[in-house]
């Protein structure tokens, strides 16, 4: 409730990125990941960046994040600029990331230890109210191989979620996972924005996807990487993938990308 | 159970071949003795202690020389994974040196330390510290770069994501190195024992050329079981534990 609230006032720009660029130099030449991309996010943003691959978005995702350093411009958290990674934005990748030689209370426990201000008890606390929001409190000395994938990204949601960040990142979270898995955390990761109030940037190639989870889609077109259009999505929360309201909106930003990119159809997920 | 049952049959099979072998005398008794004055000679020396002795001054050298070569080989097997100047300069020395046999080591040691126990420790070390430098290396190099990537993002400096992330990832290398370096130490160590007679301690190895030169087979034998046996309890009391933990955690191989 209170995110919709703030949402309606208008908020203040939370994260602000500014003509950032980024290059690679791979064996077939230089490759112009990011091409002067401007973008504005704000508070209780539920942001989907949506392209095909080349197109710069998990690079964007990882320059927010501070894991990678632009060319040129810069990105803002709160009017700072971000030069490293920080516990206010925590980033989940496509795969887990899940520490092997840690049980699942410890994994979750890993971001929690580096968090000042807390004694253990505490710390402790903290993990299981957050595995309990992903339904995972009764694995909690569970060995991560043992997790199905599903299970495995709810760990990893749960990780990211321990040290409170006020940004979340996800990169393709769900990509490897079979469908009815995704559906789930579709479900669950709407109801975690709601609740627990974070700005999401999220990253995918499936439109579908980005329809469901997303107030705002916006579109990358590669080679360069460019921000090409942007979609408002204002259907309620929580949105169900299957809606046919939710189609209408997929399948025009579906047209719109392939007026962008001769990619195949498979590559943009418009299943 | 079944295969407890195997393994028994085989072994009684071997050793009554022994003992009919022994009997029908082919060979001179000095030459091949039966296995019960195997067993006289190892009951009378573990009574009178000479067996404990030997042990107790072979395990002495053995874990100084091990511990040395852990304590210097997963520092600088970290540092040759991680810096490029050292993996060109001592990775590339570790790789080459790993390759020769460590009895190679024994004329030189004779030479600089002369029949001292430094001369023991010395091939000790050299037998052992290239093959933890290396499997170190290793494990840190197949450290999947995401696990670093995701402890940065939580707020890991380099020293934290080092000691928290990056060795424990590498542990089911580290751990089959220190084990291939046990082996190694081992194999040294009874070579230099043989080859460097020295007065500050009586070693298994010793034991065991003693028994040559009296031409107690029995003896030389006993000797070579009992190294057997310390091998197998190291691996299943130090090692074993170790890898149990590991294979349950990461759901690698059997357990």
């Amino acid at each position: 409730m209170s995110v919709q609230d703030e949402l309606k006032t208008v908020p203040p720009a939370k994260l602000l990125i500014e003509g950032v660029s980024k290059s690679f130099v791979t064996r077939s030449g230089t490759v112009c990941a990011l091409d002067h991309i401007s973008l504005q996010i704000n508070e209780g943003d539920f942001v989907c960046l949506v392209g095909p691959s080349g197109c710069g978005k998990s690079t964007l995702l990882n320059i927010i994040a501070g894991l990678e350093i632009p060319d040129e411009g810069r990105t803002l958290m709160d009017g700072k600029p971000v030069t490293q990674p920080g516990r206010d934005r925590m980033v989940m990748f496509q795969e887990p990331a899940l520490f092997p030689w840690l049980d699942v209370l410890g994994n979750v426990l890993f971001g929690l230890r580096l968090k000042p201000n807390l004694n253990d008890k505490e710390r402790r606390e903290v993990a299981r109210f957050y595995l309990r929001l992903v339904g995972l409190e009764d694995f909690a000395h569970s060995n991560i191989h043992e997790l199905s994938g599903g299970m495995k990204q709810r760990a990893a949601l749960a990780r990211s979620l321990a040290p409170n960040p006020r940004v979340l990142l996800m990169d393709e979270p769900f990509a490897a996972l079979d469908a009815l898995t995704r559906e789930q955390l579709y479900g669950d990761i709407q109801r975690i924005w709601a609740e627990r109030a974070k700005t999401i940037v999220f990253v995918t190639h499936n439109v579908r996807e980005a329809a469901c989870l997303g107030n705002r889609v916006i579109l990358f077109s590669p080679h360069p990487g460019r921000v090409r259009e942007e979609f408002h999505i204002d259907l309620p929360h929580p949105r169900d993938i299957n809606s046919v309201e939710l189609a209408k909106h997929a399948s025009r930003i579906t047209r719109a990308l392939r007026g962008y990119v001769d990619a195949p159809e498979t590559e943009l997920g418009a299943e | 159970m079944k295969r407890l049952l195997s393994s028994a049959v085989f072994f009684a099979a071997l050793l009554l071949a022994w003992h009919c072998l022994a009997l029908a005398k082919i060979w001179s008794p000095v030459l091949l003795p039966d296995p019960l004055s195997v067993w006289d000679y190892f009951r009378s020396a573990a009574l009178d202690g000479t067996l404990l002795d030997a042990t107790l001054v072979t395990l002495r050298r053995l874990l100084s020389g091990y511990g040395i070569a852990l304590l210097l080989g997963i520092p600088v097997g970290m540092l040759t994974a991680r810096f490029r100047f050292m993996e060109d300069t001592a990775g590339v020395l570790a790789l080459g040196l790993q390759t020769l046999p460590s009895v190679c080591w024994v004329p030189l040691a004779l030479v600089w330390f002369g029949q001292t126990e430094g001369a023991m420790l010395f091939v000790v070390v050299m037998g052992s510290l290239w093959s933890v430098i290396i499997s170190t290396d290793n494990g840190i190099r197949n450290v999947p770069p995401i696990f670093a990537r995701a402890a940065r993002t939580m707020g890991a400096k380099q020293f934290y994501t080092w000691t928290r992330v990056i060795l424990p990832a590498s542990a089911p290398f580290v751990v089959s190195g220190m084990k291939q370096g046990w082996a190694f130490a081992w194999r040294s160590l009874m070579a230099a024992e043989i080859f460097v007679t020295i007065l500050t301690g009586f070693g298994l190895g010793q034991l065991l050329d003693f028994g040559r030169n009296l031409h107690a087979m029995d003896q030389v034998i006993a000797v070579m079981f009992v190294i057997v046996l310390i091998g197998l309890l190291v691996d299943k009391i130090l090692f074993s534990p170790i890898e149990h933990f590991l294979h349950r955690r990461w759901g690698t191989g059997r357990a």
